[in-house]
């Protein structure tokens, strides 16, 4: 056993650097977690240890108490929970979808074909992405206004559609599939629509969960504050952070939301990494 | 002159037929870009030149907008004293957290990377866990709380180190460098999975061949054989870098406040939302969305030519 180990090493490396090495990523990623593991352990704690001095870090009698606190406020508002989350996950839902299914399908052929405006079309969409949202925040608000979108969902939801992140690891994976597949599905008569739904996307699969984790991050967590301002269309992180505003009463409530609204993103994620690492590989920015 | 002109025309239009011949063998392609490409124009294209002509005009949405010249920028630069102060936070938090988180997460996809695969893939979570994690990095204010009860200065304290407790977020001193602290927590982002995934192709072969022709140890190794190999991550993540770290103002919008004691903690995105959403001048706001666009662009190319140098 200990000689496949040694085996595996790979012969210049030092074994007191490999050990240092692992101390010192075990010390950062308790750095790194620490500030996400005491939100999760302030979310457990009963009312009692949450003011307790000295303080605790880790719960003492962990409960849900904080959780059904927060449904109860919630319950009891003018516009449910349920309301809230349906909005937000409606908005998650229909933007990621429609994201995916139309960044595939320019990636596809921005990937794929050699057509007069392909190369120029795929440098405006990479310059896009080297601006925040925060630049065309005031002229999306304008149009949405002329198209009589704001407050209403569709203001979160096309906008998201066009995200130039998804088109991009799109059009860098598939770039990685053989053409060869695609001419043979070709010769068989299949016209252009079959090839992209039957043969490319169901092989770039990958793909489309990393599409799914940063459209999903990015919708669940939009505030949505500036487009949207009836209370029962806003979205479920809208409505925690007023609770978390709520002053030191809600101190347990308010931790409570930090980890509903933190969760959703993280477990995606660790169920899909590998597939995302996958896509990223080939993330890279040629010139 | 002329001659050699109207070759350069006669070229030109068989270019042109030649591409229009092509664009419709492909008109196919287009159909397929045509949802996306629509979108894309009326909601990344359109709204950046939207913003630039509304730069020049004096608009508050009730009235039509009203051409100004370059006054809105004149009273940028010359009149805003916040605006100037918000250009400096912006610019040290982008020097400082942005070079720095980059390296970081190369550094830590690259060390990850020599670990066995269960352990980096648990290894990988931790580590991005915070960039997606919604708010919470209002968790910090707990942390930093101005009483004697706040973790940082209970600490401090007890350790000697300060004997009254420090107001971390009201006082100009500290915030931007707590900012600067949550920040890097939260910057290994998408250009760390990039690293990550990058690193785990780099190919095998050159690795024995770079142990026969001596390289002694890691360090070698990263610059002779890694860092080249991984150029065009490196590029991905330096554009998703910058355009976070100009970007900076939920994180400092949470921390200190909006606004902030004496605006200390100010950056030209929290400008822009004020002269946007509270004040209604958008013809000013716009002019502020042209100055960081122009910025994070020019920044962009500018790093990219650097990066072109790695390796050789």
């Amino acid at each position: 056993m200990s000689a496949k180990i040694l085996k595996k090493r790979k012969p210049n490396r030092s074994i007191a650097g490999d050990i240092a090495l692992y101390i010192f990523l075990l010390l950062v990623a308790f750095v790194m977690a620490f500030p996400i593991i005491y939100a999760v352990n302030a979310a457990l704690k009963p009312l009692d240890e949450l003011f307790k001095f000295p303080p605790k870090i880790f719960a003492q009698h962990p409960t849900l108490d904080n959780f059904s606190d927060l449904f109860v406020t919630m319950g009891k508002s003018w516009v449910t929970f349920t309301r809230y989350l349906f909005n937000t996950v409606f908005i998650t839902f229909c933007g990621t979808a429609g994201h995916l299914i139309i960044a595939s399908m320019g990636a596809f052929v921005l990937a794929k074909y050699d057509f007069p405006g392909n190369k120029v079309f795929f440098k405006i969409v990479t310059v896009a992405m080297m601006f925040t949202g925060w630049v065309t925040a005031i002229p999306n608000y304008l149009i949405l206004n002329k198209l009589g979108w704001i407050d209403t969902y569709w203001s979160i939801i096309i906008p998201a559609f066009a995200s130039p992140m998804g088109l991009f690891l799109m059009k860098q994976f598939m770039e990685g599939l053989p053409t060869s597949l695609i001419e043979a599905a070709k010769i068989d008569g299949a016209n252009e629509w079959k090839v992209f739904s039957g043969i490319v996307m169901p092989n770039v699969k990958p793909a489309w969960m990393t599409l799914i984790i940063f459209s999903v991050q990015g919708l669940w967590n939009n505030k949505a504050s500036t487009y949207i301002y009836s209370e029962e269309r806003k979205t479920l992180v809208f409505a925690l952070q007023q609770i978390q505003a709520g002053g030191i009463a809600r101190t347990g409530q308010g931790a409570a939301v930090l980890v509903v609204v933190m969760i959703v993103p993280i477990i995606i994620f660790v169920f899909s990494e590998s597939q995302i690492l996958e896509t990223m590989a080939s993330s890279g920015l040629k010139d | 002159m002329k001659e050699y002109f109207q070759k350069y025309l006669t070229l030109r239009k068989h270019n042109m037929k030649v591409a229009w011949k092509k664009a419709k063998l492909r008109k196919m392609c287009y159909l397929f870009l045509a949802p996306y490409a629509i979108l894309f124009t009326m909601f990344y294209v359109f709204p950046v030149v939207a913003s630039i002509y509304y730069s020049f005009t004096y608009y508050n949405i009730l009235e039509p907008p009203r051409f100004i010249g370059l006054q809105n920028y004149i009273s940028l630069i010359l009149q805003d004293d916040i605006f100037l102060i918000g250009v400096k936070n912006t610019l040290m938090i982008a020097l400082i957290t942005g070079p720095l988180g980059y390296i970081l997460s190369f550094l830590f996809a690259w060390l990850i990377n020599e670990l066995p695969r269960w352990i980096r893939s648990i290894a990988v979570i931790v580590f991005y866990a915070p960039s997606i994690a919604g708010n919470c990095y209002v968790i910090f204010s707990v942390f930093f709380r101005g009483d004697a009860y706040g973790y940082v200065n209970a600490f401090l304290m007890n350790l000697g180190i300060i004997d009254t407790p420090r107001l971390w977020l009201i006082d100009p001193k500290y915030m931007l460098p707590i900012c600067m602290i949550v920040i890097l927590w939260m910057s290994m982002g998408s250009g760390f999975l990039s690293f990550v995934a990058g690193l785990q192709g780099v190919d095998r072969s050159q690795f024995e061949a770079g142990y026969m022709d001596g390289i002694k140890n890691r360090w070698q190794e990263l610059w002779y054989i890694t860092l080249p190999s991984m150029k065009p991550m490196l590029m991905f993540g330096a554009v998703m870098t910058i355009t976070s770290s100009f970007g900076v103002a939920d994180v400092t919008m949470a921390l200190c406040g909006y606004p902030s004691t004496d605006y200390a903690a100010r950056t030209i995105v929290t400008h822009l939302f004020d002269y946007g959403y509270s004040r209604f001048e958008m013809g000013y706001a716009c002019a502020i969305a042209t100055i960081l666009f122009l910025m994070m662009i020019l920044c962009n190319k500018a790093i990219q030519s650097l990066l072109r140098r790695v390796g050789t």
